[in-house]
């Protein structure tokens, strides 16, 4: 247990359950580690030398890795049917042991409905066709010649928080379980209404089939308007190509949209005047709503966030100072605010955003809190440019058939115990 | 205000201009290039190749090669079984899909999931007739085609809201 020097009695407190001023504490807390470190210390000859500061270090290496120790940092996979159909299988990304907001690239979140492909670059190729005036084939070759853009973006499966959705009661799991299913990258390739323009798309084409080359040939109707605002076709994660978990050699990036659209492997765009309601429009990615209608053609997912720091699983290590962050995001644009409650929704306190905050990227938000060791629930409610804002638990449920678990957005409350342990609980 | 009007309308014009210059590297794809998965069968039935199948011959096709991951009879499970209603899936694929042509599309080019594209068209007209036989929306005797699989009327059509049409990109 490590005890905080702060006095707790002196803080700026902004809300119910400790929680303070998101612009005076860190002012007062480093005041507080000046004072600290002012005392000098005696050098001790006798104080102990690691052997690392002893000896000559490691080579360089073509290709780094994570540090030996931070190898518990691992997607958390998901396998609903692992006996029968191990294919379809999905990670999530362990946000409770990740800061900032990019995404590493071996962390992203992964739904493959057919398994990953193993895709010969040499071999692929990107055809767009149908309602334009030249069918046209492109080759990788040809698309690095290709002016290209940049642009941070989160991807959230329509699944994600799927436990939190549908079981009757709360799943104790960490954040990869319950919220894995969003990561956020920086996106380099070709605006696609620069690949579409060259093929000339005729005026009756205003829907785009985009097609993968993996197995099951992943297809989604796509609004002709979405593409040639601001779809781009990605063939850079991060700086490097791809990863073949995320579509190598490239994929289709439609900001906000669910994830299942922004199709892997893209091989085919194919220009219709309708959607032709395949497969995932027609069934899996559709939501049954209370009275038994279904909503079809649900694309931009709405605004959400969560506390990663603490949460779920973790243990908190006594009473004191601590810092709470987490993760806001919306299809819809950027988040405006997220608003953190410590007394389970009694009071509620604006949290600092991280900037610059982009649109449809996730954001960090955190406060200062001073935790006064009893028993409380911590959560967090993002509102968007927009203005919608995230419902609660109760009031998500009420708009849908019990059976459905896509576009969840309901706030999360996290319970801490007086020991010290943080539990998902439904409020 | 005004005045900057034509200003901000010729600044669009070279934006789009612009943007749509590439460097022109397409090269010309030709209708023999294009493989059946890069486009779907319509709702209409455009795209349906010629061939037939019925329930019957569906369900020994069914029992060779589905009931693994979607169950015995189509309604068990453990994967979205197909078969409705079943206390698995909520959106049996042969009851809830709104078009019955997405059956054969989806089953061509996905199904079976660790040999997807191996299914002759008769095979994939025949397993889209057991589906539906089952969920009792066709008769027995009825084969699918080209001609009849656009007619079936799926008893779930015209209970979906389009969200893009009502709403556009606003989050439901
Ligand atoms: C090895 C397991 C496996 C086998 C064998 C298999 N499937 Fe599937 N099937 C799946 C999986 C997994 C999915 C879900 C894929 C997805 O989510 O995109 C699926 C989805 C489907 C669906 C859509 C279900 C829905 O509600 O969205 C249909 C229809 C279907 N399969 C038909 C068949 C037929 C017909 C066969 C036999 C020729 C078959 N499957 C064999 C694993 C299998």
């Amino acid at each position: 247990m490590t005890r905080s020097t702060i006095d707790g009695a002196a803080l700026d407190y902004a809300a119910g359950g400790g929680l303070l001023s998101r612009r005076t504490l860190l002012a007062s807390a480093a005041a507080g580690t000046a004072a600290g470190l002012l005392q000098p210390r005696m050098a001790q000859a006798e104080a102990e030398i690691p052997e690392w500061t002893k000896a000559a270090g490691a080579r360089a290496r073509g290709y780094g890795a994570p540090a030996a120790a931070e190898s518990a940092v691992q997607r958390a996979i998901i396998e609903p049917w692992q006996d029968v159909a191990p294919a379809f299988s999905l990670s999530g990304t362990p946000h409770h042991k990740l800061r900032g907001t990019i995404t590493p690239s071996g962390l992203h979140y992964e739904v493959h409905h057919g398994g990953r492909p193993d895709i010969d670059p040499a071999r692929h190729h990107l055809m767009i066709h149908g309602l334009v005036e030249r069918p046209l084939q492109f080759d990788l070759d040809a698309l690095e010649r290709y002016p290209m853009v940049t642009a941070t973006h989160f991807l959230e499966c329509a699944g994600n928080s799927l436990f939190n959705a549908v079981m009757p009661e709360p799943m104790q799991a960490g954040c990869d379980m319950l919220h894995g299913l969003v990561s956020n990258t920086e996106w380099t390739g070709i605006p696609m209404a620069v690949l579409m323009e060259e093929a000339g798309v005729k005026p009756e084409g205003k829907w785009v089939v985009a097609a993968g080359a993996d197995g099951p040939s992943l297809a989604r109707s796509i609004p002709m308007e979405k593409v040639m605002s601001d779809g781009m076709l990605a063939l850079y994660q991060n700086g490097e190509r791809i990863r073949p978990e995320q579509g190598y050699p490239m994929r289709l990036l439609l900001p906000g949209f669910e994830g299942n659209m922004n199709i892997k492997w893209l091989t085919s765009l194919w220009v219709t005047e309708e959607p032709v309601h395949t497969k995932d429009e027609s069934g899996e990615y559709t939501e049954i709503l209370a009275d038994g209608s279904s909503v079809q053609f649900t694309f931009a997912m709405g605004v959400k966030s969560f506390i990663t720091h603490p949460s779920s699983t973790m243990t908190m290590s006594g009473p004191g100072f601590y810092e709470i962050s987490g993760l806001a995001w919306t299809g819809a644009g950027k988040v405006a605010k997220v608003e953190v409650s410590a007394d389970g929704g009694t009071s509620w306190a604006e949290a600092a955003l991280a900037g610059p905050v982009l649109p449809q990227a996730l954001t960090r938000f955190s406060l200062p809190w001073h935790w006064d060791g009893s028993p409380l629930v911590l959560m967090s409610r993002a509102t968007d440019e927009t203005g919608a804002v995230q419902p609660a638990r109760a009031d998500w449920k009420a708009r849908y058939h019990a059976s459905n678990f896509l576009h969840y957005n309901a706030i999360q409350p996290w319970q801490v115990t007086a020991e010290g342990a943080v539990q998902n609980v439904y409020l | 205000m005004s005045i900057f009007k034509p200003a901000t309308a010729a600044l669009l014009l070279t934006a789009a201009a612009a943007r749509a210059e590439g460097p022109g590297l397409g090269q010309p794809l030709e209708a023999a290039d294009i493989p059946f998965y890069a486009t779907y069968v319509k709702p209409d039935g455009t795209g349906l190749p010629a061939g037939s199948g019925t329930a019957a011959q569906g369900a020994e096709i069914y029992a060779a090669k589905c009931t693994t991951c979607h169950g015995e009879t189509g309604s068990e499970g453990p994967v979205m079984p197909p078969v409705g209603p079943n206390d698995v899936w909520a959106k049996p694929a042969g009851s809830y899909w709104p078009y019955a042509t997405t059956l054969f599309d989806y089953i061509r080019r996905a199904m079976p999931l660790e040999a997807p594209k191996s299914l002759s068209d008769d095979e994939t007209y025949a397993l889209a007739a057991f589906i539906l036989e089952r969920n009792g929306v066709i008769d027995a005797d009825t084969a699918m085609t080209a001609e009849t699989l656009p007619a079936v009327k799926m008893p779930n059509h015209g209970n979906f809201t389009d969200v893009w049409a009502k709403q556009g990109a606003k989050p439901w």
